[in-house]
């Protein structure tokens, strides 16, 4: 009788399963059409971009590359980067700090403000700058004055990258270093590390990947963003085109494959970004893991889970 | 711990000089505007078929981007088959592409001698140019916000609910339609808000694929620019506040949302 029952469990368990599972003409039903919904909604649009790109070969391609203002729409678009993303990065640091460090009040509302961009429309976003900072705005006449130029120019472009980009820095790093928790700097003052000594040497190692995720994804939206830049570059070519924006100017003039090449610089981009933000969440998978394998082992003893 | 007070004021000093102080002066800008002018631009029969395209629009693609959507994290959370990491990895595809891309390839691939548009053009179905092809936009930028709302909540879905419902003699359909789909629906509605949200201010891919036609496909956003070029400020901040009331709203209802799913997943 003893020896009979584990079978019977197994027996009844592995009757249940067949009965919570599609038939294996539905499964592949289900995947052969979500397959080929993604393949023919995602992936046709970035292979067409690389087939129009090429196709009027190699030569015309390198050719629409090196015309001069591509090539300044090339600077300008790094640059913006460049500025936009360590600037967010700080920001980003800061605020995790605070708000995974402390408990204060409003610090619900503090999240929300800091997402805030993310609902707002790009196009919303470059006309804020432009109620401030333009001609017509607060500040214009002001500026006007002094001959400083911030709207149809590179620091309206800048500004409005940073809005657009606000939120990726500080949204990966906060749940990241909550999870974290206080006891290891704790541990590291004990020791008699000092504040920074403690941030460089305890806190950054323990969310370096976190920080990276949204460094990748930041930079990513930077060289990419169009609308907000859109409202207050002013367009002048070779001056203020960054490489969307000339992605648009090339396909308004009729050059395909001018448009197409810039086009798929921004798409070779996306493809590294989603590799890099791929390989990261298999890295972080296997850490939390690896954390909870330690975390189940440990806690045994402690008599409680980490609060 | 220390570095509160340096921490808490430079983000709070950020915040305010990025976002909220030049948000506060757009909003202090349309104050001064007096109720008849403000409405008067608001709500101009252009704005008004502008917002209808722009709210109709992404509504059709939020409700499309939940059917696929659903559809996908199931087949990509339950089977395993060749190629599915690679799957996985494309549906975060239109997130890491930059918008006018998008706009770009897609016109290109639906324009009568496109990939797609060679097959669809002769059939009668115009997407390049049309208001299709803007809802086509806004579905393809959408896809990631709803399948990645419900993934999560499919993974830590307990087998065990299915497979009583089997045992009780329910059908794999019934089992979905009455256990499944319940414990689904409020993920699936945040993704449906997520992608809808994202939509309403999405500029850059439908620049590209719409024809700009007043009163046939022009999006909201699309007139706020074009009053700019008019350098008629007031016009934009009129319809600028109407898409933030609605953003804001979005924002509060995927709050709430978001809130009713982690109850669903403890």
């Amino acid at each position: 009788m003893a020896g009979n029952t584990p079978r019977r469990v197994r027996e009844s368990h592995r009757k249940s399963q067949r009965g919570a599972e599609e038939t294996p003409l539905v499964k592949w039903l289900l995947v052969g059409t979500a397959g080929l919904f993604l393949l023919v909604f995602l992936l046709l649009p970035l292979v067409n971009v690389f087939a129009q790109a090429l196709g009027k070969g190699l030569g015309a391609y390198f050719k629409a590359l090196e015309h001069p203002d591509t090539l300044s729409s090339i600077r300008l678009t790094l640059l913006t980067a460049a500025i936009c993303v360590p600037l967010n990065v700080v920001f980003g640091v800061c605020a995790a700090w605070a708000v995974a460090k402390f408990e204060f009040r409003g610090k619900a509302l503090l999240i929300t403000l800091i997402d805030l961009p993310f609902s707002v429309s790009p196009v919303v976003a470059g006309l804020v700058y432009v109620v401030v900072f333009g001609l017509q705005g607060y500040l214009g006449p002001w500026l006007a004055d002094r001959d400083l130029q911030v709207i149809f120019a590179v620091p309206g472009i800048v500004l409005a990258t940073l809005f657009v980009t606000f939120p990726f820095v500080a949204r990966e790093l906060i749940p990241v270093m909550q999870a974290t928790g206080t006891d290891q700097e704790q541990a590291a003052m004990t020791l008699g590390a000092s504040g920074w000594q403690t941030f460089w040497r305890v806190t950054l190692p323990s969310v370096k990947w976190g920080l990276l995720y949204g460094v990748i994804l930041c930079n990513a939206r930077a060289m990419g963003e169009f609308g907000a830049v859109s409202v207050v570059s002013g367009h002048i070519t070779g001056l203020t085109d960054t490489m969307p924006l000339r992605v648009e100017k090339l396909y308004i003039s009729y050059d395909s494959t001018g448009a197409f090449a810039v086009a798929s610089l921004l798409a070779l981009l996306a493809l590294v970004t989603l590799v890099a933000k791929t390989w990261l969440e298999w890295r972080q998978e296997r850490q939390f893991e690896a954390a909870q394998h330690v975390e189940t082992s440990t806690s045994r003893d402690e008599g409680t889970g980490p609060t | 711990m220390p570095g509160f007070g340096l921490t808490m004021g430079y983000t709070l000093f950020y915040l305010s000089v990025i976002v909220l102080i030049p948000l506060a002066g757009l909003f202090l800008r349309v104050l001064g505007m007096t109720w008849s002018e403000f409405w008067g631009m608001a709500m101009s029969p252009r704005a008004m078929a502008a917002y209808r395209l722009t709210f109709g629009a992404s509504f059709v693609a939020a409700v499309i981007n939940v059917v696929f959507g659903t559809l996908t994290a199931w087949v990509l959370v339950r089977y395993s088959f060749p190629g599915k990491r690679f799957l996985d990895a494309l549906v975060d595809f239109p997130f890491a592409l930059p918008t006018a891309v998008a706009g770009l390839t897609l016109s290109s691939l639906f324009a009568p001698n496109g990939w797609l548009g060679q097959v669809l053009v002769p059939m009668g179905i115009h997407v390049a140019y049309t208001p299709l092809g803007v809802t086509l936009a806004l579905t393809f930028i959408g896809l990631p916000f709803v399948v990645r709302t419900l993934q999560p909540v499919l993974e830590q879905l307990e087998r065990e609910t299915e497979e009583a419902a089997a045992t009780l003699g329910a059908g794999r359909l019934r089992t979905f339609v009455s256990v499944v789909a319940p414990t689904l629906f409020p993920a699936a509605l945040t993704g449906f808000a997520l992608a809808f949200a994202r939509a309403i201010g999405e500029y850059g891919s439908v620049i590209f694929i719409s024809s700009g036609r007043q009163f046939e496909s022009e999006i909201a956003p699309m007139v706020i620019v074009i009053r700019l070029d008019e350098f008629n400020t007031n016009g934009a901040l009129a319809i600028a506040v109407v898409m933030l009331v609605a953003s804001f709203t979005m924002l509060g209802v995927i709050n709430v949302l978001e809130r009713w799913v982690s109850r669903y997943q403890h």
